[in-house]
């Protein structure tokens, strides 16, 4: 049977997934991704379970201005820096999904 | 209406309009004309993200509900503020890793299967049309109290121009139309803003003791519970304002229009930030019209509140804001309303057509011309829906918009990129399910059913208390795929490991050497 010679670039997804580089990272950033997740999700939620169910956040807090406006800019501030958290720790992510790649190119060119 | 106001008018749409002209010359291929050929830049994407995103729901209607229920209305800001951190964290990267022009073809990516495709097809074009009869209708109203023209010929009008802007620039012109909106957006908003502040003296606390007193409410104004009182209620729209954004096939598709995922990353930055500030500023809006133009007047002009931004620029900087910032809301309407096309006629003429009838085997040109016949579709149809739906309340179809965002398609991208086991029978079950449930439960609503005459379109008792299903039909969805996956003995291991080193590393062919 007559094989013609291709210079195909295949990516061999199951050995990067097996390597432990890999694993490591992927573990690091799910869970740093779904905690935070988490955390602001339920800091969100508690303001409305706030406001419905109890008069805390009614009451006056500096003038006029009753504590549920507090909390509302505490979720706007938290919004901003988790934003910057992002990026700061993708960075960092990125810099070993580089390597991870690094490494899988060094070990198929043998 | 005033000279003024209709040079102001004529020359935001010009500019528009030159915007398009130039786009057009650079729109060739199908890549070109979906995702501006991948090139924009962070802060332009970033700015591209916020015009999208401040709709006119955002700018006239929350600034109305502030103005007319205070807090209440505040919830909105706070809930699209704070959804974009979930974009941010769970989507956008895997997102833009994976995907080429659409959601369907995200998915795709994993399991590429006609009827994945036809169902996440038909998921964007059921969320675009009611964002799209929002919109249209929001914009009608506008128009026809602007123009005193009547509400068939403005939504005619609005439909027209933003078929030109697509059928002719596709996402470049769109891209920087929504960049335009968005500088002239911002730029109004902080003028009124300070405007009402200058009335304050720039004293917060001053602001805050005149609006406890400013309304008939008196100091209730200022604290949530003037409108939402029913807590379930409460929680379950503000569960569809968080989680919908990750599901919105208009928005997702703006991280398809940058080169790599650092630049995909960098524009949401600037969204956030452009976002956050808008919706800090719409306090200002909506006190300011509470204490400057007052309830009457607001309701007098539209019961919904939707003109108590315009009219606080009237009454703080005359003819001139007003006609600047009617234009302003005008074109955000425009622009948003384009954005949107694009995503119904993707989902239509690359989905639907382009891979599932003919196979993926049409010419760049062919693709071109089915994404122009897509996007005719699209408009007319939604022109058609639209006109009969004038009496319809422009934030409930925008919140239903993301209630089923929330349960069809969130729910499908979060099992996508992060649960081995998912299948393509959990996809379409998935779809179905949040579809179907949030279409079922908003129709047994009291937006739909109410024992009053004229209060909603049928008259009865509704079965669902709930104003937005979405604390119900969310959860719906996310079962649904995971019996739909379960049931099914169907698994593709090599194939999620595949999608997973792609999500994860952003490898792609071009970065292996060898």
């Amino acid at each position: 049977m007559f094989m013609a010679k291709k210079q195909e670039v295949i990516i061999d997804y199951d050995k990067i997934a097996e390597m432990s580089s890999f694993k490591k990272l992927s573990k690091k950033k799910n869970s740093f991704l779904w905690s935070v997740t988490v955390v602001f999700l339920i800091a969100y939620m508690v303001l409305p379970i706030l406001t419905s169910y109890t008069q805390i956040l009614h009451q006056k807090a500096v003038g006029e201005i009753t504590w549920v406006w507090f909390y509302a800019a505490g979720l706007f501030i938290m919004t901003w820096g988790l934003a910057h958290v992002y990026v700061a720790k993708a960075g960092s992510f990125d810099r070993e999904a580089k390597e991870i790649i690094e490494e899988y190119e060094r070990g198929a060119g043998r | 209406m005033s000279l003024i106001a209709i040079i102001m008018f004529v020359s935001i749409v010009g500019l528009t309009l030159v915007i398009t002209w130039w786009a057009s010359k650079k729109t060739s291929s199908a890549s070109d004309f979906y995702t501006a050929g991948g090139g924009l830049t962070g802060w332009q994407n970033g700015l591209a993200i916020g015009g999208d995103y401040l709709s006119a729901a955002s700018f006239l209607g929350i600034a109305g509900a502030i103005a007319l229920v205070g807090f209440d209305g505040f919830f909105f800001s706070i809930g699209y503020l704070v959804a974009y951190l979930v974009v941010l964290y769970i989507v956008a990267e895997p997102l833009r890793n994976l995907g080429r022009f659409t959601l369907a073809d995200m998915i795709t990516a994993r399991f590429d299967k006609p009827k994945v495709r036809a169902t996440a097809a038909l998921s964007t074009i059921v969320i675009v049309l009611f964002y799209m009869i929002a919109q249209l209708v929001g914009a009608g109203a506008l128009i026809q109290l602007l123009l005193g023209i009547p509400y068939w010929s403005a939504v005619i009008l609005v439909g027209i121009m933003m078929t030109i802007y697509v059928l002719f620039g596709g996402m470049t012109a769109t891209s920087w139309v929504q960049i335009v909106k968005a500088v002239l957006l911002m730029l109004g908003t902080v003028i009124i803003s300070f405007l009402v502040l200058l009335q304050f003296n720039f004293n917060i606390l001053t602001m805050f003791s005149e609006l406890s007193t400013a309304t008939d409410a008196g100091s209730a104004y200022l604290n949530p519970g003037l409108r939402y009182t029913n807590g379930i209620d409460t929680i379950s729209m503000l569960i569809a304002l968080v989680l919908g954004t990750a599901g919105l096939p208009h928005i997702l598709m703006r991280f398809f229009t940058v080169k790599d995922a650092k630049t995909a990353r960098s524009s949401v930055i600037w969204a956030t930030w452009i976002v956050g500030l808008f919706y800090v500023l719409t306090i200002f809006l909506g006190f300011g019209a509470a204490a400057f133009v007052g309830k009457e007047e607001i309701i007098a002009a539209n019961p919904a509140g939707n003109m108590a931004a315009p009219l606080l620029a009237q009454a703080l900087g005359g003819d001139i804001l007003f006609s600047f910032v009617c234009a302003v809301a005008f074109a955000t309407i425009l622009a948003v309303v384009a954005g949107l096309v694009l995503s119904g006629a993707s989902a239509l003429s690359h989905d639907i057509y382009g891979q599932i009838i003919k196979k993926g085997k049409m010419t760049e040109k062919e693709q071109v011309l089915a994404a122009r016949i897509g996007s005719l579709t699209i408009a007319a149809v939604s022109i058609l829906l639209a006109l009969g739906a004038q009496t319809l309340n422009v934030a409930f179809l925008v919140s239903l918009a993301f209630c089923i965002a929330a349960s069809a398609n969130l729910p499908v991208i979060i099992y996508t990129i992060y649960w081995k086991k998912f299948n393509s029978n959990g996809v379409v079950a998935a779809m179905l399910t949040g579809l179907i449930s949030a279409l079922v439960l908003v129709a047994l609503s009291p937006n739909v059913w109410n024992p009053t005459p004229g209060a909603a379109i049928f008259v009865g008792e509704p079965l669902v208390m709930l104003t937005n299903p979405a604390l119900i039909s969310v959860p719906l969805g996310f079962i649904g795929g995971w019996l739909g996956t379960v049931l099914s003995k169907e698994q593709d291991l090599a194939k999620y490991r595949e999608v997973d080193v792609k999500a994860q590393t952003g490898i792609s062919v071009q970065d292996v050497s060898h």
